[in-house]
């Protein structure tokens, strides 16, 4: 790599603001990155090289005309390709949308031109955001740059995968039960999932309206508070959108940087407390909980019993509402149509179609959605599970009463090899073990890099109450400046 | 919770519309019902008394004046379309055979 993609998103924009490099050089070496590894990690689906040399054309332009330049200015960004970008293509990491370019921009992607920052390209994902480790790609899995052989985690494994091996300092990702923590954490990533409605989904390809939230991706918290910060806010077109400014996490990022915690009560649910963990996670996990005791947090252990339950919960939700919102993928308005010979009716050539451009766990989850809401079962499953959400939300505010902020391994396991759990998905279910709470509930969380078991990264993540983002980067920085962070072996 | 037979996954795939084949119906059934087992532990804790949350954000319904702003042309809007005709979105025939004679 060159000296530049090392850098942080923030060292980036300052050599960009100061004119000692140019956008322009910044973006041509990352392009020169990706060029010369993503065949080995396939973090990109697509990479936008005009589109991304005009912008920073653009920023370069700015700051020769005497413009004050926002804290991002210059800094090359990847985004998942389940947002919406004008011109470039969308495709959810599905064959049924192979090809499609909106007519219009996300908000998230709206807000990241107007940050100035450099759009790369779309990064690979899980298919409609279905997965946990990138193999449910229909264009084939992102590896993992610690090792090649391992999973990136999912959905956004290629956003992950592509900080990791330096081929962007920024990403956007999206987290419906862990999309952005659970990659972040085994890829010794940092990644946040804002409260839900702090960031706008509008433009965003919808799996599961009531818990989807994209985030930031970055290699430090304070980069991801930038990214965070630039993102957020209100979004009128969003009518979950919070009408409430995003707290100051670039601040707390920085006060957390510091590297004090005096005052901060932190609380270990118990209820994580090793089943089913790996051993070398939760050692890593309790040498970084020792390591937040030094710098003055205090350590007390919360019982969150309803935790238990957020996976069968959310595996009723999570493909309820992807029932619901992939019937939309019809073959009439956009994207693939199968089996049009003038001899079918729309509905054989909707179920053609349907069949040809959704793969496996996109099935699954529509079958196992529309069983959940079918007459007879609604109230055993779908109620069921709604009536649980409410239980993992009192445990919440419960355990905030104690404490200021949660925290617990992001992941139970480190990347575990590829193909090892796609013969069985509830084993793929295991891997968001213990960041669906949050979701649920509609929290912040983030995962930083606390650690490494066998050589692999492992992350801790912060859980905060609803709106109280800027705490949990608080802490998230002061572990980041206590531990380090983790840089992965030369591709 | 009884198990899910191949019988039932062929007609959520026809609910689901999805053409799933004679072998992706086996594999789907053996799945579905193994996730079935495991969710439904949902049942063992919420009591009648619980109510359900949707939604982690209390819904409003958004409005804003009716006034005609920028949007989409037509061919943007159609950009994206398997096929168009006169700038609609081209169907399939919508009846079948039987119910067209």
């Amino acid at each position: 790599m060159t000296d530049v993609t090392a850098l942080t998103a923030t060292q980036i924009a300052g050599l960009v603001a100061t004119g000692e490099t140019s956008a322009v050089e910044v973006t041509r070496a990352h392009l020169d990155r990706i060029a010369a590894v993503d065949d080995r990690v396939n973090a990109f689906l697509h990479v936008d090289t005009e589109g991304a040399l005009a912008a920073a054309r653009e920023v370069d332009a700015r700051r020769a005309a005497g413009e004050e330049l926002g804290p991002l200015a210059g800094v090359p960004v990847a985004v998942k390709d389940v947002l919406a970008t004008r011109g470039v293509p969308t495709t959810v990491g599905s064959k049924i949308l192979e090809g499609w370019r909106p007519p219009y921009d996300s908000t998230i992607v709206q807000r990241l031109r107007a940050a100035g920052t450099v759009m790369l390209g779309k990064t690979n994902m899980d298919e409609f955001a279905m997965g946990s480790s990138t193999e449910y790609s229909a264009y084939g899995p992102t590896r993992n740059p610690w090792d090649t052989d391992r999973i990136p985690g999912g959905s956004g494994g290629g956003s992950a995968a592509a900080l990791a091996a330096y081929e962007a300092p920024l990403a956007i990702g999206s987290d419906t039960g862990g999309s952005i923590r659970q990659p972040g954490a085994v890829t010794g990533t940092v990644g946040a999932k804002p409260t839900y409605g702090g960031t706008s989904r509008y433009g965003l390809v919808a799996f599961s309206s009531s818990l989807d939230t994209p985030g930031p991706c970055a290699r430090t918290v304070l980069d991801a508070a930038l990214l965070h910060a630039a993102i957020g806010g209100h979004d009128p077109r969003d009518s979950t959108s919070i009408p409430a400014p995003v707290p100051d996490v670039v601040a707390a990022a920085k006060l957390g940087a510091t590297g004090d915690l005096s005052g901060v009560r932190l609380g270990v649910v118990t209820e994580f407390g090793g089943e089913g963990a790996e051993p070398g996670v939760m050692a890593a996990f309790n040498e970084a909980v020792g390591a937040l005791t030094k710098l003055g947090a205090e350590i007390v252990e919360v019982s969150c019993p309803h935790f238990r339950y957020a996976l069968p919960a959310y595996y009723l939700i999570a493909p309820s509402e992807c029932s619901s919102n992939l019937a939309r993928f019809d073959g009439v308005r956009f994207g693939l149509r199968v089996g049009d010979d003038g001899n079918r009716s729309l509905e054989e050539v909707m179920s053609l179609t349907r069949e040809a451009g959704f793969g496996p766990e996109v099935k699954r989850r529509i079958m196992l959605g529309t069983y959940a809401l079918s007459s007879g079962y609604y109230d055993a499953y779908y109620g069921q599970a709604q009536k649980v959400r409410t239980l993992i939300t009192r445990d919440f505010t419960a355990a905030f009463e104690q404490v200021d902020a949660l925290i617990s391994p992001t992941t139970p396991f480190v990347a575990f090899p590829l193909g090892a759990r796609t013969a069985d998905p509830y084993q793929m279910y295991l891997a968001d073990l213990f960041t669906i709470p949050t979701n649920l509930y509609g929290g912040p969380g983030i995962s930083v890099p606390c650690g490494l078991s066998a050589g692999l990264p492992v992350g801790l993540q912060v859980m905060a109450p609803t709106m109280a983002d800027d705490r949990m980067y608080r802490v998230a920085a002061a572990l980041e400046s206590a531990v380090g962070t983790f840089t992965p072996p030369t591709l | 919770m009884a198990a899910i037979s191949r019988e039932e996954v062929a007609h959520l795939a026809r609910l689901s519309r999805l053409a799933v084949t004679e072998e992706e119906l086996d594999t789907f059934a053996g799945q579905l019902d193994v996730i079935l087992q495991a969710v439904a532990q949902v049942g063992e804790v919420a009591a009648a008394d619980i109510p359900p949350t949707s939604h982690s954000v209390p819904l409003t319904n958004v409005l804003r004046e009716d006034v005609v702003t920028p949007c989409l042309t037509p061919e943007e809007a159609l950009s994206g379309a398997p096929d168009a005709e006169e700038q609609r979105f081209r169907v399939p025939r919508i009846l079948d055979e039987e119910a067209a004679s």
